[in-house]
């Protein structure tokens, strides 16, 4: 019982962390209608430049801003540069395309950093584990990014449901030509929606950075898991991301905490260990195959679109 | 009377005499570095023109090719560790489970469209992948090494470097008439005709989705072909054969050659990885003339070039390769 809790919070962290790619990936596919491979880099990106910066200023926060701030400005210079060509072609053109920057980023932070990762190492005041129930200790690191997230949500949504940006954000959603009509300055405006993104990414990869390891590519694999995020919570709506999320966090870290025990039950033990793992994954695969057949526009999908 | 005499034609001759007259070459020279390499590129172009069948004539973006490369690997490689070693056993059995899947993931995947279809077909891939990883006793993420190639009793010697190569070739050379002819008949037509306007071809009365779905087995079929020769090839497999990243590899080469002609991934194959191999040198070489003196670590950064170059191609080439011999706009 007391492990089900501690792996229910494992994996709502996971989930949450997830939100964070997927909320900037789903804005940028919500709005520009733009199928971006190269946002993982920017999460790997964001790991890098909070390593150097905390290494820089000598202190945890201060280089977590620091890197945020970095990651932003890269984001947008990456979005005038790279990504503006790209809007109204076709997806198979923003796929190759952001393929293609992707490659680049990798090769990039190999440049500048060297082919070898870093570690991020935590303030000793956030190396403890505090009670969360009576006899459950948990790392309260993983509780700080769950919190952190929980607010970089609910900011999320009173910017883009109660502030004016917010709103031309959503209008450009629906309409972008009539918002430009109307005089709305639209490419500043994807430009700000992609910064906005790249963040929120970048600030994924720094707060995932402490608990596993800064290296080249660390955005991939997690990235794919973010576009299933954002296909099955609906492209476009940041409440089924953050739903979905929730839910492709739980099923990956209960399926690896649980499944190689039910395969044991009926295999050998080894089989257990290598089978678990793969058999957690593919569930989530499997949920996603499943979303798409019977529903796919998603769980929620976006309204207007 | 359209001249055959093209600049176009003329580049696809000459590519294909290089081909033909490589091992002749390597074998003057002894350059055995050249052999693997065109080994491998004939192999993947295999694959690259399989992936250009469904997504550049048929308009079906499939993310996951790279999983029948995994699969026809993987049947090769399983088979060789429980010792059948028999072509005759591995090869039909590789093609046989190639075609099943994407006759799984096509009967599944083609309800949806656009980018859902580029993700589900992802996602496929990524659940094959998976297993691979998980499978313990076929070495799990670390691959699994081939003893021995797929015997053929004395009909062919697959270690024979120069025999293997033309078995290589020769499948690829009866995959682009194969793709060429399917392109050219009513099938084909039909599937053109899908991409451009699903719902006029249903009006009029085609069943469009069994065409798509007989059009994606065909692809996966072939792509596992050059699962099978890849794992022969290297005699070693692993996840990575499958890797998301390698989906993507093989959609570059369809797209840098020309996608919607027959013959484009072939040059696409032979221009992604000649590029791979060069640019280090070339890169090389413009660190000497800009600085003096060639700067070594500057090989290494050979990408910084390609990703870009991936992007350009993108955005001004669209037609690829082939189309900017034939000179006008494609894809």
């Amino acid at each position: 019982m007391l492990y089900l809790i501690e792996q229910c919070l494992n994996g709502i962290q996971l989930g949450m962390l997830l939100f964070l790619l997927a909320a900037g990936l789903t804005l940028i596919f919500g709005i520009m209608d733009l199928v971006n491979l190269a946002h993982g880099s920017l999460y790997m990106l964001g790991a890098y430049f909070a390593a150097t910066f905390i290494t820089l200023t000598d202190s945890f926060l201060a280089g977590l801003g620091l890197g945020l701030v970095a990651t932003l400005v890269a984001g947008m210079f990456m979005e005038v540069i790279a990504i503006r060509p790209l809007y109204g072609r076709d997806h198979l053109d923003h796929v190759l395309g952001t393929f293609g920057l992707l490659i680049f980023f990798n090769e990039l932070v190999r440049l500048i950093w060297g082919p070898e990762g870093r570690t991020i190492s935590l303030p000793p005041e956030m190396l403890t584990a505090v009670q969360v129930v009576p006899g459950i200790y948990y790392p309260l690191y993983r509780l700080i990014i769950i919190l952190a997230t929980l607010s970089v949500a609910a900011l999320l949504y009173i910017l883009v449901m109660r502030t004016r940006v917010g709103m031309l954000i959503r209008a450009g959603a629906s309409n972008r030509e009539m918002v430009g009509a109307l005089g709305v300055n639209i490419k500043l405006l994807y430009t700000l929606v992609f910064g906005l993104g790249a963040a929120l990414a970048g600030f994924a990869g720094m707060m995932q950075a402490p608990i596993s390891f800064v290296q080249i590519g660390m955005g991939e694999n997690i990235l794919i898991l973010a576009f299933v995020v954002i296909i099955i919570g609906g492209i476009g709506s940041i409440r089924g991301a953050f739903v979905a999320a929730v839910i492709v966090g739980l099923i990956d870290t209960m399926g690896r905490a649980f499944l190689p025990d039910a395969v044991r039950l009926f295999l050998s033990y080894s089989a257990g260990s290598s089978l678990g793992p793969a058999l957690s994954s593919m569930l989530i695969y499997a949920l996603m195959a499943g979303v798409l057949i019977f529903r796919p526009e998603g769980l929620f999908p976006a309204v207007g679109k | 009377m359209k001249s055959w005499i093209t600049p176009r034609n003329a580049f696809v001759a000459a590519l294909l005499a290089i081909l033909v007259l490589l091992p002749v070459y390597a074998a003057l020279t002894g350059n055995t570095f050249m052999m693997t390499l065109f080994t491998r590129i004939v192999i993947l172009a295999i694959a690259a023109v399989s992936l250009n069948l469904i997504m550049g004539f048929g308009g079906m973006v499939s993310f996951g090719h790279a999983a029948y490369l995994g699969i026809g690997g993987y049947v090769v490689g399983i088979l060789a560790k429980e010792g059948i070693n028999a072509g005759l056993v591995q090869w039909p059995l590789a093609l046989l489970l190639s075609g099943l899947f994407a006759l799984a993931v096509g009967a599944l995947s083609l309800r949806t469209r656009g980018v859902y279809f580029i993700m589900i077909t992802l996602a496929f891939a990524q659940v094959v992948y998976y297993i691979a990883n998980g499978l313990d006793r076929y070495g799990g993420d670390d691959g699994l090494t081939i003893q021995r190639r797929s015997e053929f009793g004395g009909l062919v010697n697959l270690s024979n470097r120069t025999a293997f190569y033309y078995l290589c070739l020769a499948f690829l050379l009866a995959t682009v008439y194969l793709v060429w002819r399917i392109v050219n008949s009513r099938f084909g037509l039909v599937i053109q005709g899908a991409r451009s306007n699903e719902r006029r071809m249903r009006a009029i009365g085609f069943p469009t989705f069994r065409y798509k779905l007989v059009c994606f087995v065909i692809a996966g079929v072939l792509c596992g072909l050059s699962g099978v020769l890849l794992a022969n090839h290297t005699n070693f497999i692993s996840p990575a054969l499958m890797h998301w990243t390698r989906s993507g590899d093989l959609i570059v080469m369809a797209v840098l050659g020309g996608m919607g002609t027959v013959f484009g991934p072939v040059i696409g194959a032979v221009a992604l990885l000649v590029l791979e191999e060069t640019l280090p040198h070339v890169i090389g070489l413009a660190s000497y003339l800009v600085t003096g003196k060639e700067v070594a670590a500057a090989k290494e950064y050979w990408q910084l070039i390609l990703g870009p170059m991936l992007l350009l191609i993108v955005l001004y080439a669209r037609g690829g390769i082939d189309g900017l011999m034939a000179g006008t706009r494609r894809g």
